[in-house]
């Protein structure tokens, strides 16, 4: 018993102050790949290294038409490697949660306006916010991913990220939960499960999909197993970008679908 | 490995021939469908070889026939011993050999889900990697298309064995858990608190990845490879680039070499630290488990210092690694450990203290040594059965050739031998990346890119943090695949739970299951 105190005492606190403070991350850290579309002068060697087929081009005219897929990026950093002319970089970029899918897409030609959306999704904001207060009771689903996405969804409760900080807690089932996390791709054999779970959870409810596989079916994508992203399946409200995300992005990417960002 | 070839060859001499397969590491002889139960007979029991594996490959358009590769290996002998049978289309039959080598049931049953090959005289022919309301369709077959879409899943038709008897009842549990784990089935029979029997059904994560390797680049499989199984990237992302290698003849420069083996004991150590706290839990001791839990921080962080991804991810690459380290890189990395290395001998002298703890984890998930070995149980789960394998030992490759090191083996076959193996390994690990980043060579750390020729077979096997991975790959012109067949430890180690839960409270499965932390994912892929 003194043992286990003495060696509380002298550990001391170890949780980060994330997001109060900018996170913690290496310098080697490989987050968003930031593009200069205007000194990219060739986009085919990116796109044909790509593992996931996250960068396309289109060739029209001897004009190149790029378009970048965050929500299919696996996060290697070749497409910086490839690129000769500096028009990629990697940062240490990791706030990439976003509500719009789109909003993950980036195009070197412009794409049509699209405002007006955004109303539906404040009062759903305001309407969650209201009835959740500032607790928040996730139920995890692993809709067929590879287990990279649940080891940092399950580092968040570790006392480095100690997420239980925030009011937020991991239950055991849907019964109990607000929120939806949910990784992907999802698989033919967890399509039902995962419809069921979506059916059991109360409302309000919000449904978060965790990683490249669980956006877009990320490497995996669509085949006769898998049917790509979780939005395929079930309405989703916030996207968290990442192979898998890191915890930091987790946590941010959760607070957003809660409206809890400062 | 050559002495029981020959024991072999000249047993069969009319049927059975060394194939002009050219590989580093292994040797190929088909072999007749008639002598085969007695040719895996013969090598088991009177040459102490083990089976290692079973593949299948569908090579209908090129010679017309279904191969299917029966892979073995013998302690103190670092070739693999493979024999291949012919299967005509006319009759999609295979020998099954799962009666009297329980290790190989799922396999046999794998082969006959994805390429339609009907396992002749298996005890359980049952559906396994396709759940029971899939068409029949043969996913692994040349003819059956990637895209293909089925129809949608209408509801669950699987019958599980049923259990009678007076107050024995049946828990089903899963395929969406209660943890943050991945998902399966396990139906529990109880006769009050003990557990009679489990029947697990896995697969629920199956995701068409020994399909999808034949649709890529081999530059983008290596990806792939990384999202196998996600705690065991590096391990898994290593198979498969060496397996290449292998196939091309890369020669990998001696820097990168060391570099993967320091990343591969980095893989081993942050799972084991992760699983001892947790097995701490599991029990009830939730301080030992934060403890482990910010001691797997600070190897997540070293991680993301050496390679850009905490989970090892973007690292290996075919011919090496796709960077090197500077020395602010090598310093973090002893310093890492250095300090790693005290707060787990404090962690683990944490567990030791608490009698609780201890009195748990003894004789719980009792797995019995001869069970464990009738199974083919590999890894932790294996080793601390008294099995005595390990790939870094018994196939050295990376650096390990260079290390003198010991393989941890218990005796006890419960969660408690398994977690002293644990913190056994952990300690090995800790030694063997200090031994070799004293002595961090120069040079490259990576070979130049080359074209890999096509049609060329090559086996590749790794000792990842739950046991022995094995890659098999041929290849296809333009740097591509024709077929890539992964086996993860946890395909082998499954049976072992059902064995070692019989006689235990319901409420030590969570422990008894973290013990061997079997990964879903590298099983359904």
């Amino acid at each position: 018993m003194f043992k286990i105190l003495e060696k509380t005492f002298r550990t001391g606190i170890v949780t980060a102050s994330y997001p109060q403070e900018p996170a913690r991350v290496s310098e080697h850290f490989r987050g968003r790949p930031a593009f200069d579309f205007a000194k990219w002068h060739d986009a085919r060697p990116a796109a044909e290294i790509c593992p996931t087929g996250a960068i396309t081009v289109d060739d029209e005219g001897g004009q190149q038409q790029v378009a970048v897929d965050y929500g299919r990026c696996i996060f290697c950093g070749q497409c910086a490697e490839v690129s000769m002319d500096g028009a990629v970089t990697i940062t240490q970029e990791f706030k990439m949660a976003t509500r719009d899918r789109r909003d993950l897409v980036l195009t070197s030609y412009s794409i049509p306006n699209r405002a007006g959306q955004q109303g539906v999704g404040d009062s759903l904001r305001t309407r969650i916010h209201d009835v959740l207060g500032r607790s928040l009771a996730i139920r995890q689903v692993d809709a067929g991913s590879c287990n990279g996405c649940e080891l940092e969804i399950n580092a968040l409760n570790n006392p480095v990220h100690d997420i239980e900080r925030f009011g937020i807690h991991f239950v055991a089932s849907p019964r109990h939960a607000d929120m939806l996390l949910v990784t992907g791709p999802v698989t033919r054999n967890m399509e039902l499960a995962l419809r069921k779970t979506y059916d059991a959870t109360p409302k309000p409810k919000v449904v978060v999909a965790v990683g490249a596989c669980g956006i877009s079916g990320g490497i995996f994508g669509v085949n006769y197993a898998t049917r790509g992203g979780v939005d395929q399946v079930i309405p989703v409200d916030v996207f968290i970008p990442g192979c898998p995300p890191r915890p930091e992005a987790l946590l941010h990417g959760i607070l957003l679908a809660v409206d809890r960002l400062a | 490995m050559p002495d029981i070839f020959q024991a072999l060859l000249e047993r069969f001499p009319e049927r059975s021939r060394l194939l002009d397969i050219r590989s580093t590491n292994e040797l190929y002889a088909s072999v007749d469908r008639e002598d085969l139960r007695e040719a895996v007979r013969s090598l088991m029991a009177e040459h102490g070889a083990r089976l290692v594996t079973v593949l299948a490959e569908d090579r209908l358009a090129s010679e017309g026939v279904f191969y299917i590769y029966y892979v073995f290996d013998r302690l103190g002998d670092p070739c693999f011993l493979i024999l291949r049978l012919a299967i005509p289309p006319g009759q999609a039959q295979f020998p099954s050999l799962a009666a009297d080598l329980p290790a190989v049931n799922w396999q046999e049953r794998e082969i006959q889900d994805w390429f339609g090959l009907e396992a002749d005289g298996h005890p359980n022919p049952r559906r396994v990697a396709l759940h029971d309301n899939w068409p029949d369709v043969h996913p692994l077959r040349k003819d059956f298309a990637i895209d293909q879409v089925l129809p949608l899943f209408e509801g669950e038709q699987h019958e599980y064995r049923p259990t009678l008897g007076e107050g024995v009842f049946q828990i089903p549990v899963g395929p969406v858990h209660a943890g943050i784990i991945e998902p399966g089935h396990f139906n529990f029979a109880v006769a009050g608190e003990p557990i009679l029997y489990l029947q697990l059904r896995m697969f629920y994560t199956h995701k068409a990845t020994e399909k999808l390797f034949e649709h890529l680049p081999i530059h983008r499989a290596v990806f792939l490879a990384e999202s196998i199984s996600g705690d065991s990237s590096f391990s898994h992302g290593t198979a498969f680039c060496q397996a290449i290698e292998r196939a091309g003849d890369v020669e990998v420069p001696f820097r990168a070499k060391v570099i993967r083996t320091i990343l591969l004991e980095l893989e081993r150590i942050y799972n084991h630290v992760a699983d001892i706290g947790a097995i701490a839990t599991d029990v009830g001791f939730v301080v030992a488990n934060a403890h482990a839990g910010t001691l797997r921080e600070k190897f997540a962080g070293l991680n993301e210092t050496l390679t850009g991804n905490r989970l090892l991810r973007g690292m290996v690459s075919v011919g090496g690694v796709r960077r090197s380290w500077k020395v602010h890189q090598l310093e973090a990395l002893q310093n890492t450990v250095d300090l790693a290395e005290r707060d787990f001998r404090e962690l683990v002298a944490l567990i030791n203290s608490s009698d609780s703890t201890r009195d748990r984890l003894e004789r719980t998930g009792f797995l019995h040594p001869d069970k464990a070995k009738a199974l083919g149980i590999v890894g932790v789960g294996g080793r601390a059965s008294g099995i005595d394998r390990d790939v870094r030992r018994d196939h050295p490759y990376s650096a390990y050739d260079r290390l003198s090191f010991r393989v941890p083996v218990q005796e006890g076959g419960d969660v408690l031998s398994r977690l002293q193996v644990r913190v056994d390994e952990v300690k090995e690990s800790i030694a063997m990346i200090r031994a070799l980043q004293a002595h961090m060579p120069d040079g490259p750390h990576c070979a130049p890119a080359q074209e890999i020729p096509a049609g060329r077979c090559a086996l590749s096997a790794v000792e990842g943090w739950r046991g022995e991975i094995i890659h098999w790959v041929r290849t296809a012109p333009g740097n591509r695949l024709e077929r890539c067949k992964i086996k993860d430890p946890s395909v082998n180690n499954w049976p072992a739970l059902v064995e070692a839960v019989q006689g235990n409270i319901i409420a030590d499965f969570p422990v008894i299951n973290k013990s061997f932390n079997l990964s879903y994912s590298g099983t359904d892929r």
